[in-house]
């Protein structure tokens, strides 16, 4: 499309058009009533100045019969200006007056007329257009008053003149008007159009122009500048996880066919190789593992789990999950203490279950390797619930090693482990997952420091904010 | 036992034929969803195994048709779509159990046997029998031979479960959705914690253990003299 094309195009500019036809209207409209009107109100001007005079002559002749009447025509007649008289007698013999041409027979109907005459000093061909009147002086004379109307007609073309250039004007300045602002905004437009087709062919930190002026395109851009920069962290996050998944799904694979290929190599009895296939099995329900958690984390990322909140007393969680857990704590030589006051929310209760779960998994783990507690009593996990200002805490405090300051945000990236606990079996999900499930909730999870140990804090709404991502 | 297979993937369906013939258990496949239903309809089977996604008429879709038909054998759902809210589709749609694949064979019969035996067996009894050990569930009162146990809440419901399907296998998975209700798999084997402190106060002093470990597969609770 050429360039012209498309400005003709624009909305601004068949806005302007259309703004423009009607203005122009409007003004064609109003100047044509203005003149209209004008002529009228000279037309009333002469008449009444005309009927005026009759009125006078008529008087002249009554006091002074014929000869004054003729006396004070021929004094009025050589005076310059644009009165035309005449007198005649009732056969058409004129007497006295200042016109050389008329039709003949006008004067034989009494009345208003307009008709083209000459004065007498004016050469042939020299006709004017007159308002007159023709009246009946009784003795049959006839007299015919009369105004010339060049004037009216003059200032008739003047405003005619003035509403077909100020017409004229205001296309143009309109029409230029409209091309002047469907050009800035065709321009904004193009300029959004190519980043959004570079955007579209791959590159995804492309960013709309904003101007700052705070109008409407510019609104505009700042949104879908707010919608790529989510597209793209997603886009971020799902090419991370692909690669994640590249990597911690490959390499226990990797494990698992080289345990296969070194038990087809050297296995020599039935029992050799019934451990390798026993520990294949139990390889593939790792990885099995890891799958279900990433699907999960992907599921409570999408948000869809939020169908299916119920609102319950995170408290009753906390109690079940510890009591899930007492037993294996007891085994590993920690007390289990929980600390649960009533904290009523709106929430998916399985997913917050197992979110505490994953945290009390991992206190348990870790804490039975923390140092003994001073006092010679056994390590101690506190799992507390809260309610307070309209967000509920949900808390796993622990004794353990912890977790330095400067690596609590990454362990909750998915497959980050860190290098102490590399030795313990996980898959790096446990947090990522807790974390994912905190946001679902349009809450977060914090990793406070408990000295000693590690502090895992569920925060949430007490119910999910609508538009929570 | 006579089970209907309906599962679109050939090999999967074949595995389970065959390992399911091994311990005795005789079962057809269908391949599509509106096979699988003209079988099912006969009603002659004791356990019905439905996978989720299915050429022609899908999964649920056959369990929906099977129960407006007054059908009501009891479904085993098997699919790919494990997360929850899967699982509350699945059992709303008319199934009785619904399992994740990829699955232990281990899980599926104990799972599938658990169902056969709902259908048959007196459902709701109040008293619960295992060689000496007795559960009353009306008065929570649990005893071997002579001697009074007692229990907290949740050993009682772990023991309850375990009885009321004495001789049959009981998975650590089933265990946690049943008596835990929790759906999701603890990293950690916590279930079996669970088993060892609540065979210490059954099993402790008596010379015949009745509670027993299922290697491979879980647990069972069963009059060894039997």
């Amino acid at each position: 499309m050429t360039a012209l094309g498309k400005l003709l195009k624009t909305t601004a500019f068949r806005l302007t058009l259309v703004y423009l036809a009607v203005f122009a209207l409007f003004a064609a409209f109003l100047l044509g009533y203005f003149a209209l009107n004008t002529r009228r109100l000279i037309t009333e001007q002469i008449t009444s100045t005309i009927d005026a005079e009759i009125l006078g002559l008529a008087e002249q002749y009554n006091q002074g019969g014929i000869r004054r009447l003729v006396y004070v025509i021929e004094v009025r007649a050589r005076r310059p200006g644009s009165s035309l008289y005449i007198v005649t007698t009732a056969t058409g013999e004129g007497l006295a007056g200042n016109v050389a041409a008329l039709a003949p027979g006008i004067l034989d109907k009494p009345g208003w007329l307009e008709t083209p005459y000459r004065r007498l000093e004016e050469a042939p061909g020299n006709e004017h257009n007159a308002l007159a009147r023709v009246s009946q002086l009784p003795g049959g004379f006839r007299l015919l008053v009369g105004r010339d109307l060049d004037e009216r007609e003059r200032l008739f073309e003047i405003v005619a003149t003035a509403g077909r250039w100020s017409v004229a004007i205001v296309v143009v300045l309109g029409i230029a008007g409209g091309v002047f602002v469907s050009r800035r905004v065709l321009n904004r437009i193009d300029a959004m159009t190519h980043t959004t087709e570079k955007i579209m062919a791959g590159d995804l930190s492309g960013r709309l122009p904003v101007r700052g002026s705070g109008d409407e395109i510019d609104r505009l851009a700042l949104n879908l500048n707010a919608m790529l920069e989510r597209i793209e962290a997603l886009m971020h996050g799902l090419r991370e996880v692909s690669d994640n998944v590249a990597h911690d799904l490959k390499t226990p694979l990797t494990r698992l066919r080289n345990r296969c290929e070194e038990a087809l190599r050297t296995a020599k009895s039935d029992a050799d190789y019934r451990g390798a296939l026993e520990a294949t099995i139990s390889e593939s329900e790792d990885l099995i593992r890891t799958f279900n958690a990433l699907l999960m984390i992907a599921r409570a990322e999408s948000g869809e789990a939020r169908d299916y909140m119920t609102e319950f007393d995170a408290a009753e969680i906390v109690q079940d999950v510890s009591e899930l857990y007492e037993p294996l704590a007891e085994d590993k030589g920690l007390t289990l203490r929980v600390d649960a006051h009533p904290a009523p929310v709106h929430a998916n209760r399985e997913m917050v279950s197992q979110a505490l779960a994953n945290l009390l998994d991992n206190a348990i783990k870790y804490a039975a390797a923390g140092k003994p507690r001073e006092d010679g009593g056994r390590p101690e996990i506190v799992l507390s619930a809260q309610s307070k200002d309209n967000r509920v805490m949900l808390a796993v405090g622990d004794g353990g090693p912890g977790i330095p300051a400067a690596d609590r945000l990454r362990v909750i990236e998915r497959f980050v482990r860190l290098e102490q606990s590399r030795s313990e079996p996980g898959s790096g999900l446990g947090l990522s997952l807790v974390s994912a499930v905190a946001q679902l909730h349009g809450g977060e999870l914090r990793l406070e420091d408990n000295a000693p140990g590690l502090k895992a804090v569920i925060d949430l709404p007490r119910a999910v904010p609508t538009g929570a991502t | 036992m006579r089970l209907l297979i309906i599962e679109d993937d050939r090999d999967a369906a074949e595995y389970l034929v065959k390992a399911l013939g091994e311990v005795g258990h005789v079962a057809d496949r269908a391949g599509d969803g509106d096979d699988g239903l003209a079988l099912a309809q006969d009603g002659a089977y004791d356990v019905l195994i439905i996978d989720r996604m299915l050429p022609k008429r899908d999964g649920l879709s056959v369990i929906h048709e099977l129960r407006t038909g007054g059908i009501t054998t009891p479904v085993l759902i098997l699919s790919a779509l494990g997360q929850v809210d899967d699982r509350v589709k699945g059992l709303r749609a008319g199934g009785d159990d619904y399992l994740a694949k990829p699955y232990a064979f281990a899980e599926l019969l104990a799972r599938v046997e658990v169902l056969s035996r709902r259908r048959v067996g007196p459902s709701e009894e109040t008293l619960y029998r295992a060689g000496d050990l007795e559960l009353d569930r009306l008065s929570h009162r649990v005893a071997r031979g002579k001697q009074e146990i007692s229990l907290q809440p949740r050993e009682f419901r772990l023991l309850e479960y375990l009885m009321k399907h004495a001789g049959q296998v009981v998975t650590r998975t089933m265990l946690l959705e049943n008596v835990w209700d929790y759906h999701f798999d603890p990293q950690t084997n916590v279930i079996d914690v669970h088993i060892s402190r609540l065979r210490s106060k059954i099993d402790k002093g008596f010379p015949q253990p009745l509670l027993h470990t299922v290697r491979g597969a879980g647990y069972m609770i069963r009059d060894g003299a039997r």
